[in-house]
């Protein structure tokens, strides 16, 4: 018997069926409504690679059972900014060159985006921890933490 | 399906400007509608490699695949270079057994090295064809020509044709030229550049389509049941209760291959979980305390001498001081953030497997073998998986969606687990290294040798076959090797008696297979940790016993460049810090298989005597490429070997029972995070003249050597045992002796 739950993602209205409340919030959003900027890394909410917004705050959507989120706002990589209105982060990724395979990206992206919400002006040092939940295997760190200062710069 | 230019558009900010490129990464399904046999795959033929269509566009077809490096941009550049064409005016194919030539799989540092220069050559070919028809068209001289902006012009600029005029629908129907001249590098524009990377905007705006994206039509989601042991046997399932699961639809069994299928992801990871699986016990790894034991009992299939100069056994006899020292490293995973995922699909004969594998003309040969099928019947497509740094789980899943395809006849899209990849993929062997030197009264090197226990190449019995095939016990292609250490595992330096024995092992614990720079870091670790060891017990700083020793001129040169970048001071007489946390420095050199790159490094490390934790606070790298394609892309390689391998030094070590292994996830198998990543400081050394070498591995080599002697300069302490946690670093610091 499917559950009926509604959602808002990225700003729009969504209704699903699901056939077990206990399906990660990962899976309604990539295999039910086909978004992608997120990934399964982990399923343990150790890496970060499957990071979404909740009400704007970061949340790993491979552990949240979607019955969980039901009626909350979601926000993906694809809703944060588009090529035509990226976000300050994106930009800053994009001018710093911060990835190389880019599977994790989304989490520090969309972990950042958060904390610089409530965090104006961050050292490193605050960044570094701010990520320290975020795993990248490429190697790609300092680089990430160099963009997420120039988009802090730029949004301050 | 709808190219979206918006998507690949990069916006960069360069040098203030905003800089828009429009480079190409066509989605996956462009390459759909090729026929088989339509476009040549030789490596022989321009063609194989390039096409120029009726408006000018350039597509590049390259065997040499992306893994997060930036090599296909790297690539794009070197074509649109040696045409003379706009790199926005170049896309790319990359990894299609029925479209790209095979250029071998995409490793060992050679994707410009070997797979760029072959396609300059075709693009030179190419170029000087297109010269010749246009001299011919115009009646003119080819000296009066030149390429330029995807044509060929007068030299006045009076006339021009551009290359689809002068091919007028015609395919670039020639064998690659190996007398084409070479477009002279002092006219270089793109190549040298820091050319934005073609795939990143896609992948911040969310917009890429990765191997673990795609979607077929009817596709189904499967998921594998890995046996409870390495090599245990399936005795029974039963997937009873599995058939409560909405969207389950069936177990796929071969031997002791299992597999489950739903119609949703969900549906097969729960089955995957519920169903119930009985296997017979097995306990064939070693006890993991006993691991270095094991790898020296290991029944030796040869001893090959891989380096020699002079008589080093009558020298090391010849009187003065032996020093000898033991170094072993720990097995890796590979540990790539998205576990391995491919798609199959299996229909009238014919198998397609959309795969992440670094090597889709050999994964076609081995699936064709296992299947059965004739390799023509199969056509393996490269998609971007999450990074590799070797064989990593890639080709097993890729397998594995292809016999569960095989045997449902449908679309199925298999994606491991975490505790799939962590569990199965091939690992980097664990590998002891023994050293001996001899030093004559004056204090130098009288003699040296050293002997390495690896497992052998290619592996005959414990080598990475396909994963599916070893389960269901299916035909197996050829033997695996665990990354080809080859003649350049030896020392750098110029010694006058000198041997190095490779004892090449028949068995290593778990199914092995290339790590990044595989067996080359572990025996530079040993090379450099022990000549450190040298210089410290004949009082000579270490980059002064790295000079009198380097014969190689570019070498030296590295090394000098490298003193000077990192501001190295001589310890001399200076005491260690005393305190708690001690600081200190450590160099360490490589020439990367003694034929290429040349890489040095120093760490700055801090010690914390107390707890044992090691942090390295700044690396410093000089690195010599000769030509460098890319400045921004090849930094971008650097910085991920230093970060990576400080990882790989300090804190990754597989764990195990004498069944599995059981270090399944980030918890168990940790590795380096945000707070803990040092500084990286990086010197360039550019040879626009020189031919370009590969950067994917070299620096990975000297990082754990580095970061051992920094510890040893902070605190007197010898570590020989990668990785340096915390209990290895207070055993060594508790064995240093009191002065």
């Amino acid at each position: 018997m499917a559950t009926t739950i509604k959602l808002t993602v990225n700003g729009a209205p969504q209704t699903l069926q699901v056939e077990d409340p206990n399906m990660p919030l990962l899976y309604a959003l990539r295999d039910e409504l086909g978004l992608h900027g997120f990934h399964f890394g982990c399923g343990l909410a150790q890496c970060g690679a499957c990071t979404v917004h909740y009400y704007g705050e970061a949340l790993r959507s491979c552990v949240m059972p979607v019955s969980a989120v039901a009626g909350a706002e979601i926000v993906t990589l694809e809703g944060l900014g588009t090529p035509e209105k990226p976000h300050p982060l994106q930009q800053a990724f994009i001018a710093e060159q911060a990835a190389q395979c880019g599977y994790c990206i989304n989490g520090m992206i969309m972990q950042a985006a958060a904390f610089l919400k409530t965090t104006k002006r961050p050292t490193e040092d605050q960044v570094r921890q701010a990520l320290a939940g975020n795993l990248c295997k490429c190697g790609t760190h300092v680089r990430i933490i160099r963009a997420v200062m120039r988009a802090a710069e730029q949004m301050a | 399906m709808l190219e979206s230019p918006i998507a690949r558009r990069a916006l960069l900010k360069a040098g203030g400007a905003l800089v828009v490129s429009f480079g190409f990464v066509p989605r996956v399904a462009d390459a759909q509608a090729a026929t088989p046999g339509a476009k040549t795959v030789s490596a022989d033929e321009v063609g194989g490699f390039i096409a120029i269509d009726s408006v000018g566009q350039v597509t590049l077809y390259s065997g040499k695949v992306e893994l997060g490096t930036g090599a296909l941009t790297a690539l794009t550049q070197i074509v649109a270079e040696e045409l003379s064409v706009a790199f926005a005016r170049v896309k790319t194919i990359q990894g299609d057994t029925m479209l790209t030539p095979d250029q071998g799989p995409t490793y060992a540092s050679l994707s410009i090295q070997n797979g760029g220069m072959q396609i300059r050559r075709a693009a030179a070919t190419a170029r000087d064809a297109l010269l010749e028809q246009a001299a011919g068209r115009l009646g003119v001289a080819k000296t009066e020509l030149v390429a330029r902006d995807g044509g060929v012009a007068l030299r006045d600029g009076s006339r021009a044709l551009t290359y689809s005029e002068l091919l007028g629908g015609r395919q670039l129907a020639m064998k690659l030229n190996p007398a084409a001249p070479l477009k002279d590098p002092k006219d270089f524009t793109i190549v040298g550049t820091p050319v934005p990377r073609l795939d990143i905007p896609a992948k911040i705006f969310g917009q890429f389509e990765f191997v673990q994206d795609i979607k077929r039509p009817g596709m189904l989601h499967a998921r594998v049941v890995h046996p409870a042991g390495i090599k245990a046997t399936l005795l029974s399932f039963s997937d009873g209760a599995c058939r409560k699961i909405p969207g389950y639809v069936r177990a796929v069994r071969k031997g002791n291959f299992l597999a489950v299928v739903a119609t949703s992801e969900w549906a097969a990871i729960r089955a995957s979980t519920t169903i119930v699986a009985k296997w017979s016990d097995w306990a064939g790894l070693p006890e993991q305390s006993q691991l270095y034991e094991y790898v020296r009992r290991s029944k030796i299939d040869r001893s090959e001498v891989m380096q020699a100069a002079g008589d080093s056994s009558t020298a090391m006899k010849a009187g003065g001081r032996t020093l000898q020292a033991s170094y072993e490293l720990a097995m890796n995973t590979h540990g790539s953030i998205g576990p391995s995922c491919a798609v199959a699909e299996f229909a009238g004969g014919r198998l397609t497997v959309w795969t992440p594998s670094q090597a889709s003309h050999l994964l076609r040969v081995q699936l064709a073998t296992m299947l059965a099928l004739k390799p023509e019947n199969v056509r393996c497509i490269y998609v971007e998986g999450a990074g590799c740094y070797g064989r990593n789980g890639a080709d097993d899943c890729s397998s594995e969606a292809a016999l569960i395809a095989h045997q449902i006849g449908k679309p199925v899209r298999l994606q491991w687990m975490r505790a799939d990849e962590h569990g199965w993929d091939p690992k980097g062997p664990p590998m002891v290294l023994d050293y001996r030197a001899s030093i004559d009264d004056a204090g130098r090197i009288a003699a040296w040798e050293s002997d390495v226990f690896m497992p052998e190449r290619p592996m005959k019995r414990s080598g990475a076959t396909l994963l599916a095939a070893t389960l269901a016990d299916l035909p197996k292609y050829g033997p695996s090797h665990p990354g080809n250490p080859n003649p350049g595992i030896g020392i750098p330096y110029a010694l006058a008696h000198n041997k190095l024995t490779a004892h090449w092992l028949l068995d290593t614990p778990l199914p092995a297979a290339w790590i990044r720079a595989p067996a080359r870091m572990q025996n530079t670790f040993g090379n450099e940790c022990f000549l450190d060891e040298i210089a410290a017990a004949t009082r000579v700083d270490p980059f002064e016993m790295r000079v009198r020793h380097l014969a190689d001129p570019r070498g030296l040169e590295l090394i000098e460049r490298l003193r000077q970048f990192a501001k190295w001071q001589p310890r001399g007489a200076t005491p260690r810090d005393a305190g708690q946390l001690a600081r200190g420095r450590g160099v360490s050199y490589c020439k990367y298989e003694l034929v290429r790159t040349y890489v040095g490094v120093v760490a700055d490390v801090a010690v914390d005597r107390k707890s044992g934790q090691i942090k390295v606070e700044r690396v410093w790298v000089v690195h010599d490429c000769g030509q460098i394609i890319n400045p921004d892309g090849l930094r971008n390689q650097i910085e991920g070997n230093v970060v990576q391998t400080v990882s790989r030094s300090l804190i990754e070590e597989l764990t195990f029972s004498r069944s599995a292994v059981t270090s399944l996830n980030w918890g168990s198998y940790p590795i380096l995070t945000f707070p803990d990543v040092p500084q990286i400081q990086i010197d360039l050394v550019d040879r626009p003249a020189e031919v370009p070498w590969g950067a994917g591995e070299p620096t990975t080599s000297v990082i754990p050597s580095a970061i051992a002697n920094a510890v040893f300069d902070a605190t007197g302490a010898r570590l020989r045992s990668v990785p340096f946690r915390p209990p290895t670093v207070l055993a060594a610091l508790a064995a240093v002796p009191r002065s």
